[in-house]
C-alpha cells in the first residue's frame, strides 16, 4: 500500500472526472449517472461537473449506500433536481443548498444533515437523526424514521426548517431542538411508540397526528394549544404531503392533532451556568 | 508490542450478519460483497468474519483457531494442548501471500478433544475449554486463541473487509450463519488480535460502538474466570453471553434485557410483578450491564442475535427474506444482496432481534469423543 492510500483510503483512487463521463448519459437538460461502481466522491464530482455544464435534471441508477450525495453543489446560480434510484447512503444531501432530492427507495441515517434549504422528500423510510442540525428547507419522508429525528434543529428569522412524516418515529424525536416544525402524520399507526419525545428541546414545535401519552414526553417539553396559525401551517404541509405521496388530505385534517412545545428556551442553564 | 497503525480516521464500525435459518450453506461471496458497501465505515484498522457449519468432517472437535505472533510461544502451545488435549488434526490456515495486509501473525488450527485429568474431571468440556483458552491467552506470549467452538471459526485481522476475506480466501467455506466486521478502532490500537469477531466456544461477537463500562464487566467476569487478554471492549460481550447463556442457563430474551435494561421509569410504570423481576435483574446483575454506544451481532449454532444499546446510540436494521435473516448497522448491504425482502425494519433500542435454525441443531455440531 502506497502512503496516500494508508492516509486515506477512500479518497485514494477516486478517477478523474473524464473516466466517470463514461458513465453519464446526457439528453438536453437532463443527465443518468448509473452509480454502479462509483464512491461517493466520484458520484458527487459528476453531479457537480453536470451542475456545472447545464444540466437541470439529474437521475442515479444503481444507488447503494453511497455517502453525502447532493453535498457540495452549493453553487449560487444552480438549482438542480437529483432523482436517486435505489438505496442512498448515510448524510444524504449535507449542507444541502436550494436543490430538490427525490428517492424512490428508502434512505439512511442523516438525511439533511446540517441542511440550508432545498427540499428532500423519500418515497419510502428514512433512518436515525434525521434533519440533524438542520437550519432550512424541507424533508418529507412518506413512511417512518429512526431515533433522534430533527435532532438539534435551529430556526432563524425566515428560515424554519420543515419535516413531514407520513408514518411515526422512533425514540428521542426533536432531541435538543432549538427551531423549526415536525409533523408527524401517523398514517396507519394505530399507537405512536416513541418515547423520550423532545429531550433537551427549547424551541420549535412538534405536531403529531393520534394520541401520545404524558409519560411518552421528555421532562422538558408539554403539551400546547394548538392555535389557528398552527392550523394553517398544518393545511399547508398536508396538503403538500399529500400531492407529493397522494393521499387525503381532508381526511387527515380532520383528526386532531397534539402539539408538543417546549417549557423553556433555556432547560440547562442551572446546569451549565449556575444562574 | 503488536501495536499497529491507530491514526483516527472519522468513520464508524460497520457489522453485518446473515444467517440461513434452513441451515443452508453457503460461501462468503454475499457477505463479502455486503461489507463492501459499507466500506467507509472502517479504516482498514481491522476487519473479519465469523463462519458456522464450516468444519462438517470434524464437528465433534473444538476447532482452535490460533493467532501466533512468537516461535517459541508456538512450541509452549503445542506442548499444552498435547498433554490437555487429543489432537485429531493440525493444519496451517491456509492464506493467499498476495493479499493486501500488513505484517499478518502465524495461524494455526487445532481440531482437539479434551483429555481431562484429576480434578479436572469434574468440569464439563465446555468449562474444561474455556479454561484451558484463558490459560493459553494469559500465560503463553505471543499466542491467542481467535475462536475454540465446533464446526465454527473466526478469521480476522487487520485491513479492509475486501483484504482479509482475500488474505483468508473466505470464498472458499460455506457456512449457515456468517458475521462479519468492519473496524474504526476509537480507543485501542488496531492489530490483528483487536479485530472483531471475538469468539470463546461457539460464541461470536461483531460490535459497532463503545463500550464505557469495560473496566466493571472485565472485573466482574474475571470473578468467573474470564480474563480480557485482547485489548478490546468488545471481547467483554463474548464471555457475558457465555457466562450468562451457557453457564447460567439464562433465556436469550432475559440476557438482552441485563445488557439493555429498561429504564428505570419505564420499570416504575410496569405491573407489580415485572416491576420485580426487572428491579431484581437490574441489582443482580448491575455490573454487567452494558453502558455506552453499541450495536452488536451474537451467533452461536443454531442461533444469531441483534440487538442495541436501550438508547440506539448505534444503528442496526433488520430484514428478512424467506428463510434468511439479515442483521445489518445499514440497509443498502441488504439491499444489494436482496433487492427486494419480506420485511425489514428498526429495532428499538434494547429490543432483541433473534433467529433461530429450524434443523435439529446435532446436524451441526457433535458430542465430543
Amino acid at each position: 500500500m502506497s502512503t496516500a492510500e494508508v492516509l486515506n483510503p477512500y479518497i485514494f483512487g477516486v478517477r478523474p472526472i473524464e473516466v466517470l463521463k463514461r458513465q453519464v448519459k446526457v439528453e438536453g437538460e437532463r443527465a443518468t449517472i448509473d452509480a454502479k461502481g462509483l464512491n461517493h466522491k466520484e458520484i458527487n464530482d459528476l453531479i457537480r461537473e453536470c451542475a456545472i455544464s447545464g444540466i437541470k435534471e439529474i437521475v442515479l441508477k444503481n444507488v447503494y449506500g453511497q455517502r453525502f450525495i447532493g453535498t457540495r453543489v452549493s453553487l449560487n446560480e444552480f438549482r438542480l433536481r437529483i432523482l436517486i434510484h435505489g438505496f442512498p447512503g448515510n448524510d444524504l444531501g449535507a449542507f444541502l443548498a436550494k436543490h430538490e432530492i427525490i428517492v424512490y427507495g428508502n434512505a439512511q441515517d442523516g438525511v439533511g444533515n446540517t441542511m440550508d434549504s432545498g427540499r428532500i422528500i423519500i418515497h419510502g423510510r428514512a433512518g436515525d437523526v434525521l434533519g440533524l442540525g438542520m437550519r432550512g428547507g424541507e424533508i418529507f419522508v412518506r413512511d417512518e424514521v429512526g431515533y433522534r429525528a430533527a435532532i438539534h434543529m435551529k430556526g432563524y428569522e425566515d428560515k424554519i426548517p420543515t419535516i413531514v412524516i407520513g408514518k411515526t418515529a422512533q425514540d428521542f424525536l426533536g432531541e435538543y431542538m432549538a427551531g423549526g416544525r415536525v409533523i408527524v402524520l401517523g398514517l396507519g399507526v394505530e399507537k405512536h411508540r416513541m418515547r423520550y419525545i423532545g429531550t433537551g428541546m427549547h424551541g420549535g414545535k412538534i405536531y403529531i397526528r393520534g394520541k401520545v401519552e404524558k409519560h411518552q414526553l421528555a421532562k422538558e417539553v408539554t403539551f400546547g394549544e394548538i392555535t389557528d396559525e398552527d392550523l394553517e401551517i398544518l393545511e399547508k404541509y398536508v396538503t403538500e404531503f399529500c400531492n407529493i405521496f397522494g393521499c387525503e388530505q381532508d381526511e387527515i385534517l380532520g383528526d386532531s392533532f397534539t402539539l408538543i412545545v417546549p417549557k423553556s428556551k433555556r432547560p440547562y442553564g442551572n446546569l451549565y451556568s449556575g444562574d | 508490542m503488536l501495536k499497529y497503525r491507530d491514526e483516527k480516521d472519522i468513520s464508524a464500525c460497520g457489522i453485518f450478519g446473515i444467517m440461513d435459518r434452513k441451515g443452508r450453506r453457503f460461501n462468503g461471496k454475499l457477505v463479502i460483497e455486503a461489507m463492501s458497501q459499507m466500506k467507509v465505515r472502517g479504516n482498514g484498522l481491522g476487519a473479519g468474519f465469523a463462519v458456522y457449519g464450516l468444519y462438517k468432517k470434524f464437528k465433534e472437535y473444538y476447532a482452535f483457531h490460533v493467532m501466533i505472533y512468537d516461535k517459541d510461544g508456538r512450541e509452549k502451545l503445542e506442548k499444552f494442548l498435547s498433554t490437555n488435549f487429543d489432537i485429531v488434526y493440525v493444519d496451517e490456515i491456509p492464506v493467499n501471500d498476495k493479499a493486501k495486509v500488513i505484517d499478518p501473525p502465524k495461524f494455526m488450527r487445532y481440531f482437539v478433544a479434551p483429555r481431562k485429568k484429576g480434578t479436572e474431571k469434574v468440569l464439563n468440556d465446555d468449562d474444561f475449554v474455556v479454561k484451558k483458552v484463558m490459560y493459553i491467552n494469559r500465560a503463553i506470549p505471543g499466542v491467542y486463541v481467535i475462536s475454540s467452538g465446533k464446526n465454527m471459526g473466526v478469521f480476522k485481522g487487520v485491513g479492509f473487509p475486501e483484504d482479509i476475506a482475500d488474505y483468508f480466501m473466505i470464498e472458499e467455506y460455506k457456512g449457515y450463519i456468517w458475521t462479519a466486521h468492519t473496524r474504526f478502532p476509537t480507543n485501542t490500537p488496531g492489530w490483528w488480535g483487536g479485530a472483531h469477531p471475538f469468539s470463546i466456544l461457539d460464541w461470536s461477537v461483531v460490535h459497532n460502538g463503545e463500550i464505557s463500562s469495560y473496566g466493571t464487566n472485565k472485573r466482574y467476569l474475571e470473578m468467573y474466570g474470564y480474563y480480557s487478554t485482547l485489548q478490546t471492549d468488545t471481547e467483554v460481550i463474548t464471555y457475558i453471553f457465555d457466562l450468562l447463556v451457557r453457564r447460567q442457563g439464562l433465556p436469550i430474551e432475559v440476557v438482552s434485557k441485563i445488557l439493555a435494561p429498561p429504564m428505570w421509569e419505564e420499570i416504575d410504570r410496569m405491573p407489580e410483578k415485572e416491576k420485580k423481576f426487572y428491579k431484581a435483574l437490574r441489582m443482580v446483575y448491575s455490573p454487567i450491564l452494558l453502558n455506552g454506544p453499541w450495536a452488536i451481532i451474537v451467533a452461536r449454532h443454531g442461533e444469531m442475535i441483534g440487538l442495541t444499546d436501550r438508547i440506539r446510540l448505534r444503528p442496526l436494521t433488520v430484514a428478512e427474506k424467506k428463510s434468511f435473516l439479515i442483521i445489518s448497522s445499514e440497509e443498502a448491504p441488504i439491499r444489494y444482496l436482496f433487492r427486494d425482502v419480506d420485511r425489514i425494519y428498526t429495532p428499538y433500542g434494547g429490543e432483541l432481534v433473534v433467529g433461530k435454525l429450524e434443523e435439529d441443531i446435532k446436524k451441526f455440531v457433535g458430542e465430543s469423543q
